[in-house]
Parts: structure tokens; C-alpha cells; sequence
């Protein structure tokens, strides 16, 4: 598969927040006005100001030693990205995919769509609006950046190497063998992402434990009915447009 | 560091005690990680289960202050199960030395003790010698009074129970991090600790690193790849300002501050320069007048010459029995004895403990200089909460300065990497660089005293001043090339020494051309060779393409750019490594046209390996610990102020009526202080709980710089107490409550972090409880953002070197 894929492996994140802080500095994105409430988890949501957020959870853990899990929430960057599905109904244009790298796009035609419909059509709960303007933003994979030959300013801050980015091909590849490597510390070690995401977490334990939204079931045994029809009158008129063309070559 | 950061990564066994890397080094962590890819293994101990404990291999938690007794343990432990490294300790280490009769121990504390002073004599615990004045040796290990023996018995009393007891670590958890460690006494093994604040900040700081060092002479880890022992330094130049000695005690190279019972240099040089009978020793500060002398040529230039003891009259001079440091010089302060005050680059008013006695002796100042890039709570200290600006008399002078990257210069690391900087930008509106402000301030120092003379005025003392070298300037402005090669140092005439020729002016290649007589001079005879006529060798950036990480030619790092220290006990007595996968340095029988010589990193020393090939002892060699004048690691320390040997105390204040090790509960000769702002509660129902403070990754130090950049301050925006889930039941206090920590010094108001990460600990049969903070915050900005944990903390340090012990003393936690 053509294109650019991150791969985050969580065994190796040290939760240091130098990808949130990163993020907003290429960007230069405003800090929003936080307060502590019980975690270092800070902002507490994405939002329109914030594009990457470190999750943290902590459990009791086994004998006595506990665990402490930082999950780098964001944009997954679908191959099929069901908000793309959503607005290209409601706002042609509103999303685009970049065809060097598959970054996925908010456009400031996005305005124009129904933002709950957008964000509810993410499986991962991801895209945000601003209130006033009703403009959308989300991570933009650094498209300058990676069009130009850099990494991701969130993949370049990294200091363990727990952030990798590259062709999407090589980042499966070596997810599936950071899994392979950590399977004997972490028996329960899993991949998200590979089939159908441009962002894998290795994660070290069942992807709930991370964060609700970590890794979802989109499987097309349960895709949304409404989404599916989409597809198939999308299909449709492709094909229509096909048959219109080959019977204007038949003549 | 003894040695650096990327070495990190040869280790086998990373500890990661007294520190929390990943937090506050988060750089570093990247050679942990590559260290566990290679099979290493992380043990991470600390009273909470921290960001670095998270990707450990095993933790275990052990109450704040009690670290002696846990190595202690280890140490027993190696003993007990033969872990230690035969050869490397027999030949390499003091532990076979005979102690005099003179040294003893007993109930916790050794002989030599006078309880009207608080001190010892040290004279007590010296060396049986033998007629040259050779400590005598039993390299068997077996005769009682020797080293080894000695250290059999002193740590035969920290067996698994009490250690248990005492630090409220689980038994299974100290004997798998004891078994994990100690398999690094393998000769192909290595194991490091990277240590830090945890260990520092206590009245016994400096024995909790003398333990450590034990363990590594015990295990064979010290000089050896993936090896040491590695203070991660606060900061990023930290390393440079200990380096350039700007603390009271030592002057530039880490000479001694002359005292005032040292009227002439002969005087001073006597004194500090040790003397060893030893051919084999080369007792490196033998050369101590070469470095001191040169020194002086740098201070005073032309105008020191040997009629006039090279400008020795000058210094100043400290009083015999009196302490300067920060402790000290802010109780000086509080009593109101200082005028003035140039508060440059720091913020006491957050930064020293028991900051309410530090902010009321702000108060006693006529004037303050406050030179800083934010408004902080110390310039600032007089509108203070708490603080009525009506009644304060000091003038206040804000001077803004450049940041780092808005000056060219160098930053040495805790690897003791000396790394030139380029200036990146120019600083903003009338910000000026240090350099700058000092040259400006300096002249006009000059010319009043100039002025004065010329007048027949009576200057006091002028002949500091007016004959200090003081050529650092091009262009009216600040160089730091001109600093750094006088650092490194110049012939002060035509010369030839070793065969070499040299003019006068040239850059002295390394110390070893340094002179006494007043030929050379030096400004800090470390970094001699670090600005040679090859170039300044701090900005190489050349990578090496394999090896240990070594990095020969990127940057430079003193001692002559040898980057693992005591390389010279990674070898056996023939010169072959321990370790022949990571070799550190290795003896090639036919270098140098057959006469032999070393490869690999810069040997500590270039004399040949102990041993010649047949066997026989190698007149030419010297010991690898050449920095100590019999030449051997020294697992029996005679030099420090509370004892040769660790001894576990209790921190000044604790909560437990008795120590378990001994009637002595807290280090006999800590520093305490007596004004009404010194309180100290031990044992206090009023305040039950262990404090401690910390840092988190997002903020830096007191916050003057992070707590105004906004996106950190969004990731980390207040003051928090982390609490377990047992307290904060017992106390009713709900996750992310506003709760008041007290001391008996001062209060905070803190958000509540209730968390599984933090445990109460069980200490003899009782639950204590333990909580924490960071330390970023102050009153200034933000609003809401909290102030400094350091209201809580104790004004009483380690004896040797004054640092504060914020790392463990008592508090109480209410709901609001």
C-alpha cells in the first residue's frame, strides 16, 4: 500500500509528553486553559486547539507493582476514513486525502458540514470543531513537513524511538516485529491498525485498558447501515460514470 | 558522570534509584532503551511508582531517606553469596588495607567523635603503614583489621529483616533487586546507577553515593563499559558551573578555597598537596601546585610573579571552622549581615529549602540585583504573599538577560562532554548575555577603585582588582573563545618540556605541560587541552562509525578528553579487558614501534598494564585510581565528615522515635540552623506524614522559565501532592481536591493526586504514610498555579556539602 504510516510503540513511550508539546509548536496552536484534576493527563480532551493528547492510566497491577500506560491519541489517518465518507455527501472537498503521503485532510470547507455528524462518524472520536466558527482540525500528519523530506515534528521529538514514521509497507513490517520482540516480556502485546489505519499502537496489554477509543472493531459485519449505503450508491455512481464512459467510447 | 550518557546503553543492569530519568532526563532514556533492545535489565526503586518505573523490568518502593540501609543490605547480600569480583577487588580496591587500631564503630558512631563540635577526627581512621609509609596490605582479604573485614562487620547488622523494616521495602523485593544487581560481579558484565536528586538532597546524601560507589568497586563496575557512577546532572551546564568551582569551598579544577590559617602559597600548597610513598602510586594531585600556580598566572597575569607568591595574597580567604554555603550564606542573610545581593540566574525565594526563611532574609537587604529572563519570586520577593512593601528597604535592580541559545559558549554535561554552542538568536529589547553584564560591571568596579587610589583615598585591599588579568573583550563585547582558551591555558614563555618547544603565547596542549614555577598558565587546569593549537575541541561533531559510543571526536571532555574515567580497571593485571565485547581500553604489546601502548579510549595514565607478559610486576605501571594518593578505590573512605562507612540515620526529621541500626537516630554531624524560622519536628503527631519533592518532565526547577511558556504550563499547569489511595480514604479526600500540605516551616495548597502508585509503608510494625510534590510553582505566575513545595522543607544538609535534605521530612495533609 502506497503512502506514510506512524507506528507508536507503547512499550517504549515514556508518557514525557515532548509529541503533545511538539505538536502544538509546529502548529502553533494556543494552550488552552487547564487545571489539574487528579492526573497528569493534561489537556483532558482533544479540541480544536489540540491535536495529540498523551492518555494516562494506571491500574493496581500484579503483586503489588502497578501499571502505568500512556496512550498518544490522534488522528489515525484511514485508508477509508469515515469522515471523509460523511462529508463528501454533506461538503464536497470539506476532507481531502493527500496522494503522496494519505494524510487525511480537514479543508476550511469543513465549516459548512454538521460537525457532530463528522466527529460521530469516528470510530476513535477524533475530529473537533471550534465553537464559534465551526471550522474542524485535527493532526495533519505535518503533511508540509513530511512533503518536504522531514518527519512529523511529534515522530522527530521522540526520545526513546517510541514514535516511528515511514512507508506505510515498513511500518508494518517492523510493528510486526517490535510485536514478535515483545510478546515474551508482554504475552498479551497487540497491533492495532495494520489492515486498515495509517497510525499501529504496539500495545503491551488489551487496547481498553489504554483508552476506550485505542482500538475499535470495524469490521464490515458491523459497519454503520447508513454508511453502507453510502458505499454502495458511491460504488454505483462510480460505476455509472464508467458505463457512461465506455458507452461514449462505443460510441 | 565517571562516565557518560551514550555508554548507558553497553549496561547489562540499569539502577535507576535517587533519580527518576525518564522524567526529568528524558533524553537519557533513549540509551536505557537501547541498553534493554541489547537484553539489559531496569530496576527502578523509589518511594512511588514513577514515569520511569513504568517501563522497568522490576520496582520496588522504599521510604524517602532510607537508602543506606537498603544498600546496605546489598551490600551484605554480595558478601554473604560471594558476588563480589575477586581479582578486581584485591588488587584495584583499598579492601585490602589495614585499618589502625585507632578506627572503630560502635552504637552508630565511629571513634574519633567530639560531641561538643559535632565533628571527627578523621586521624582516627587512617592507615596502618608499613616503614616506607606504604599502607599495609592483606591481599588475602582474611586478616581482621583489613578493609574487607571491616566491611564484613559493619554491614553484618543490615540483614533482610531489618532493612525490611526500616525502608518498608517487601523482602522478596529487596533480595530480587540484590540478586539482579549483584549478577553484575561477572568480569563480563556490567551494571550502572543513574542517580540524582534522591540521593543527594539528604543530611547522609554524600554516604548514600559512597554506598553506591562500594557496591561498584565490590561488583568490578567502575572504569568498565556500562559501568560507573552517574549523577544525572539539573542541569544542562551544571557539570561546567561545579567544573569552574563557584561554590565557596573550591576554585576553579576543584583546588581548595585558601583559608586564612594559609598565609603563603607554600603554606597552601603543603597543605593540599598529597604527598605517597608508593612508586606505583601516581597520586595525580601530587601536581597540585602546578595546577594552583597556573591558575594564578590566569587570574592575575603579568602581575603575578614568584616575589609576589604569584598573587596568592589576592584571594580571598576563608575563615578556619566557618561554613559559606547557600544554607549558611541565607542565615547570614536572615540575621541581616549582608548589604547586598546579586541574585543571578536562580530564585531562592523557590528554590532553597525552607523558603520563608530565605524570603525574610530578602527583606533584611538594602539592594538586589536580580538578573533573569522572567519576573520571578525572588526579585519580586517584596510583594510576596505575606509581604508588606511599606516596610521593606531593599531596591530591587531587574536586569534581563539572554537565554542559552542567545549566546555563544560552552555547556558542559553530566558525561563531562564539553559541547560549544553557537549563538542561535540575537536576545530580545535590552537583554544582555552574563558575559557582557560581568565585563560592564567589572570596569566600573575598576575605575572606582582606580579613582580612589589616585586620590589617596584609603581603597581597601585594591590590589585584587587592579591587578586582575581582565582581557576577555573584542570589540568592547563579551568572547567566550578568549574565556575558553585562557581556561586552557598558555605558555607564559619560550620553552621545551618532554622534547616539545613551545613560543610564548601558545595554547598549552594538556595539564601534563603545566608547570609550578609560574611558566604556564591555566584558568582550570581540567579542561588544559580542551582549546589547543589544534583548534577549539569542544565544537568537533565527528561521530564515531562503531565502538563502545566512546565518540572520541565529537565535542571534547576533560580529564584530556577521556571519556570513561579510571579506564584503567577495566583490564586485568596483564592489560587484556575484563570484557572483551565492550572493551574500554586494551594494552597492544607491539604499538608504538614494539614498545607497546593502549588503544581505545584515552587510558587513564599511559604507564603499561601492572604485569609484564612473563608475569612479573611491571616497575614502570601505576594503580588505576590515580586520583587517590595510594592509587586504589577506596571502599574504606576516610575522608568524609560523618564516617568512613555508610552508617544508615534516620533523615533530621522522621517518623520513628528510634533508629534501628543504632541510638544514633539522625547523622551526628548534620547541619542544623537556629533561627526562630529553623523548626524542625520530629516524631510529631501534628505532622505524620513523609514528605518529599520532585520534579516533573513538563516544568524545569522552580518554573521561573517553564510556568510562563503556555504549552507547558497547559501539560502540567498546578501545584499537586501525590497521595496513595489508603490516605486519601483516611483523610476523606477525593481525586483532584484542593488539599493544604503542611510543615512545621510552612503550608501549600496543592490538587490531590490520589493514586495506586504510592503505597503507605510498614516501618516497624507501624503504617507510615508518604506523599509528594513537585517543586515547580511559585506565587508569580500562574494565579491559581500554587507556590513553592520548598515552604515545607528543612533548612538542615549533609554534612560534607551543605545540600539541603528535601527529599525527606515531615508533613501533614488536611482537607481544605
Amino acid at each position: 500500500m502506497n503512502g506514510k504510516a506512524f507506528f507508536i510503540d507503547t512499550t517504549l513511550c515514556t508518557g514525557c509528553r515532548g509529541c503533545q508539546i511538539a505538536c502544538k509548536q509546529w502548529n502553533q496552536l494556543p494552550a488552552t486553559k487547564t487545571e489539574n484534576w487528579g492526573s497528569y493527563q493534561n489537556p483532558k480532551d482533544l479540541s480544536f486547539d489540540t491535536y495529540k493528547l498523551i492518555r494516562f492510566k494506571e491500574y493496581p497491577g500484579p503483586e503489588n507493582t502497578p501499571v502505568w500506560y500512556f496512550f498518544q491519541d490522534s488522528c489515525r489517518h484511514c485508508v477509508e476514513p469515515p469522515c471523509k465518507e460523511t462529508a463528501d455527501d454533506e461538503v464536497p472537498g470539506g476532507i481531502v486525502i493527500d496522494s503522496l503521503s494519505g494524510a487525511v485532510l480537514y479543508t476550511d470547507k469543513l465549516k459548512k458540514a454538521n460537525a457532530q455528524s463528522i466527529t460521530d462518524a469516528c470510530p476513535f472520536n477524533i475530529p473537533r470543531a471550534q465553537k464559534e466558527t465551526g471550522y474542524m482540525a485535527k493532526c495533519t500528519m505535518c503533511v508540509d513537513r513530511v512533503n518536504n523530506g522531514l518527519l512529523p515534528a511529534c515522530v522527530k521529538t521522540c526520545p526513546t524511538g517510541a514514535m516511528q514514521f515511514g512507508d506505510r509497507d515498513k511500518m508494518v513490517e517492523l510493528a510486526n516485529k517490535r510485536l514478535a520482540e515483545v510478546k515474551a516480556r508482554f504475552p498479551k502485546a497487540v497491533v492495532t491498525g495494520l489492515d486498515d489505519l495509517r497510525l499501529f499502537h504496539l500495545l503491551a496489554d488489551a487496547p481498553e485498558k489504554y483508552y476506550q477509543f485505542a482500538s475499535v472493531e470495524r469490521s464490515p459485519a458491523i459497519m454503520d447501515r447508513q454508511m453502507a449505503l453510502k458505499k454502495i450508491g458511491r460504488s454505483l455512481r462510480e460505476l455509472s460514470k464508467e458505463w457512461n464512459v465506455l458507452h461514449k467510447l462505443a460510441g | 558522570m565517571t562516565n557518560h550518557w551514550i555508554d548507558i546503553r553497553n549496561s547489562d543492569c540499569i539502577l535507576i534509584m535517587g533519580s527518576n530519568a525518564a522524567e526529568n532526563h528524558p533524553i537519557s532514556f533513549k540509551w536505557v532503551t537501547e541498553a534493554m533492545k541489547s537484553g539489559g535489565k531496569l530496576i527502578s526503586v523509589d518511594p512511588r511508582f514513577t514515569r520511569s518505573s513504568s517501563k522497568a523490568d522490576f520496582y520496588t518502593p522504599l521510604r524517602s531517606g532510607t537508602d543506606i540501609a537498603f544498600l546496605g543490605g546489598m551490600i551484605k547480600y554480595i558478601l554473604d553469596n560471594d558476588k563480589y569480583f575477586k581479582e578486581y577487588v584485591a588488587e584495584y580496591t583499598n579492601a585490602s588495607f589495614l585499618v589502625s587500631d585507632s578506627y572503630s564503630f560502635h552504637d552508630g558512631l565511629f571513634s574519633g567523635y567530639d560531641p561538643a563540635t559535632h565533628k571527627y577526627d578523621k586521624n582516627k581512621w587512617a592507615f596502618q603503614k608499613d616503614a616506607d609509609g606504604i599502607p599495609k596490605r592483606d591481599k588475602t582479604l582474611l586478616n581482621p583489621r583489613c578493609v574487607f573485614q571491616l566491611l564484613k562487620e559493619h554491614y553484618s547488622r543490615y540483614n533482610l529483616d531489618k532493612v525490611s523494616s526500616v525502608t518498608g521495602t517487601p523482602k522478596e523485593g529487596l533480595l530480587k533487586v540484590y540478586e539482579m544487581y549483584s549478577a553484575t560481579g561477572e568480569k563480563n558484565k556490567a551494571g550502572t546507577i543513574m542517580y540524582a536528586m534522591g540521593w543527594t538532597q539528604h543530611t547522609v546524601g554524600v554516604q548514600n553515593i559512597r554506598c553506591m560507589a562500594m557496591i561498584q568497586l565490590l561488583l568490578g563496575n567502575i572504569g568498565v563499559a556500562g559501568g560507573g557512577v552517574n549523577a544525572l546532572r539539573g542541569e544542562s551546564n551544571v557539570q561546567g558551573s561545579t567544573d569552574h568551582c563557584i561554590l565557596f569551598h573550591i576554585i576553579p579544577g576543584y583546588l581548595k578555597t585558601p583559608k586564612a590559617s594559609l598565609p603563603t602559597l607554600v603554606d597552601y600548597n603543603k597543605k593540599y598537596t598529597p604527598v605517597t610513598h608508593d612508586p606505583l602510586s601516581a597520586n595525580w594531585w601530587g601536581n597540585y601546585p602546578k595546577y594552583s600556580v597556573s591558575l594564578l598566572k590566569s587570574f592575575f597575569g603579568e602581575k603575578a610573579t614568584p616575589t609576589n607568591d604569584f598573587g596568592y595574597s589576592w584571594l580571598p580567604k576563608l575563615d578556619d571552622g566557618k561554613n559559606y554555603s547557600w544554607l549558611d550564606l541565607f542565615d547570614v542573610m536572615y540575621r541581616g549581615a549582608f548589604t547586598g545581593f546579586f541574585a543571578w540566574g536562580q530564585n531562592p525565594a523557590c528554590s532553597g529549602a525552607n523558603a520563608n526563611k530565605t524570603r525574610q532574609a530578602l527583606t533584611r537587604l538594602d539592594w538586589m540585583v536580580n538578573v533573569n529572563i522572567f519576573p520571578n519570586e525572588t526579585g519580586s520577593f517584596w510583594e510576596g504573599p505575606g509581604m508588606d512593601p511599606r516596610k521593606i528597604k531593599t531596591e530591587v535592580f531587574f536586569l534581563p538577560c539572554a537565554v542559552s541559545v542567545e549566546k555563544e559558549g560552552s555547556i558542559t554535561n553530566s558525561g563531562r562532554w564539553m559541547q560549544w554552542r553557537y549563538m542561535a538568536a540575537q536576545p530580545p529589547g535590552t537583554a544582555r548575555s552574563d558575559g557582557d553584564m560581568m565585563i560592564d560591571l567589572f570596569k566600573k568596579i575598576r575605575w572606582l577603585y582606580k579613582r580612589d587610589v589616585k586620590k589617596g583615598k584609603k581603597a581597601a585591599f585594591p590590589e585584587p582588582i587592579l591587578n586582575l588579568k581582565w582581557d576577555y573583550t573584542t570589540k568592547g563585547m563579551y568572547d567566550p573563545h578568549k574565556v575558553a582558551k585562557e581556561i586552557n591555558g598558555y605558555f607564559q614563555k619560550d620553552m621545551t618540556i618532554k622534547g616539545k618547544t613551545f613560543k610564548k603565547g601558545d595554547l598549552v596542549p594538556s595539564f601534563a605541560f603545566l608547570q609550578a614555577d609560574g611558566s604556564t598558565s591555566s584558568g582550570n587546569w581540567l579542561y588544559c587541552n580542551s582549546y589547543t593549537g589544534k583548534g577549539n575541541m569542544a565544537a568537533r561533531r565527528k561521530r564515531e562509525k562503531s565502538g563502545i559510543g566512546l565518540n572520541l571526536e565529537w565535542s571534547w571532555c576533560w580529564p584530556v578528553n577521556r571519556r570513561i574515567i579510571y579506564n584503567r580497571a577495566s583490564v586485568d593485571l596483564y592489560g587484556k579487558p575484563w570484557n572483551m565485547e565492550h572493551p574500554v581500553i586494551k594494552w597492544d604489546a607491539n604499538a608504538n614501534g614494539g614498545k607497546g601502548g593502549w588503544v581505545g579510549d584515552v587510558p587513564d595514565g599511559g604507564w603499561p598494564p601492572m604485569l609484564k607478559a612473563d608475569g612479573s610486576l611491571n616497575p614502570k605501571t601505576k594503580y588505576p585510581f590515580i586520583m587517590k594518593p595510594e592509587g586504589h578505590g577506596r571502599i574504606f573512605g576516610p575522608g568524609l565528615a560523618d564516617g568512613p562507612f555508610p552508617e544508615y540515620y534516620e533523615p533530621l526529621e522522621c517518623p520513628v522515635e528510634k533508629n534501628a541500626f543504632s541510638s544514633q537516630l539522625i547523622n551526628p554531624t548534620a547541619a542544623v540552623y537556629s533561627t526562630s524560622e529553623d523548626v524542625y519536628r520530629s516524631c510529631d503527631p501534628r505532622f505524620p506524614i513523609v514528605g518529599t519533592t520532585y520534579r516533573v518532565s513538563e516544568h524545569w526547577q522552580t518554573g521561573v522559565m517553564t510556568r510562563w511558556q503556555p504549552w507547558l504550563l497547559e501539560a502540567m499547569p498546578q501545584l499537586f501532592v501525590e497521595m496513595s489511595e489508603e490516605l486519601a480514604k483516611l483523610k476523606g479526600i477525593k481525586n483532584g481536591e484542593m488539599v493544604v500540605v503542611e510543615s512545621a516551616r510552612g503550608k501549600v495548597k496543592a490538587v490531590a493526586i490520589v493514586t495506586c502508585r504510592l503505597h503507605p509503608f510498614n516501618i516497624e510494625g507501624n503504617l507510615v504514610h508518604q506523599v509528594g510534590l513537585p517543586y515547580h510553582y511559585g506565587w508569580v505566575h500562574p494565579k491559581n498555579g500554587g507556590d513553592s513545595a520548598n515552604l515545607l522543607t528543612p533548612s538542615t544538609g549533609d554534612p560534607n556539602t551543605r545540600i539541603p535534605e528535601t527529599k525527606a521530612f515531615m508533613v501533614n495533609v488536611k482537607k481544605m
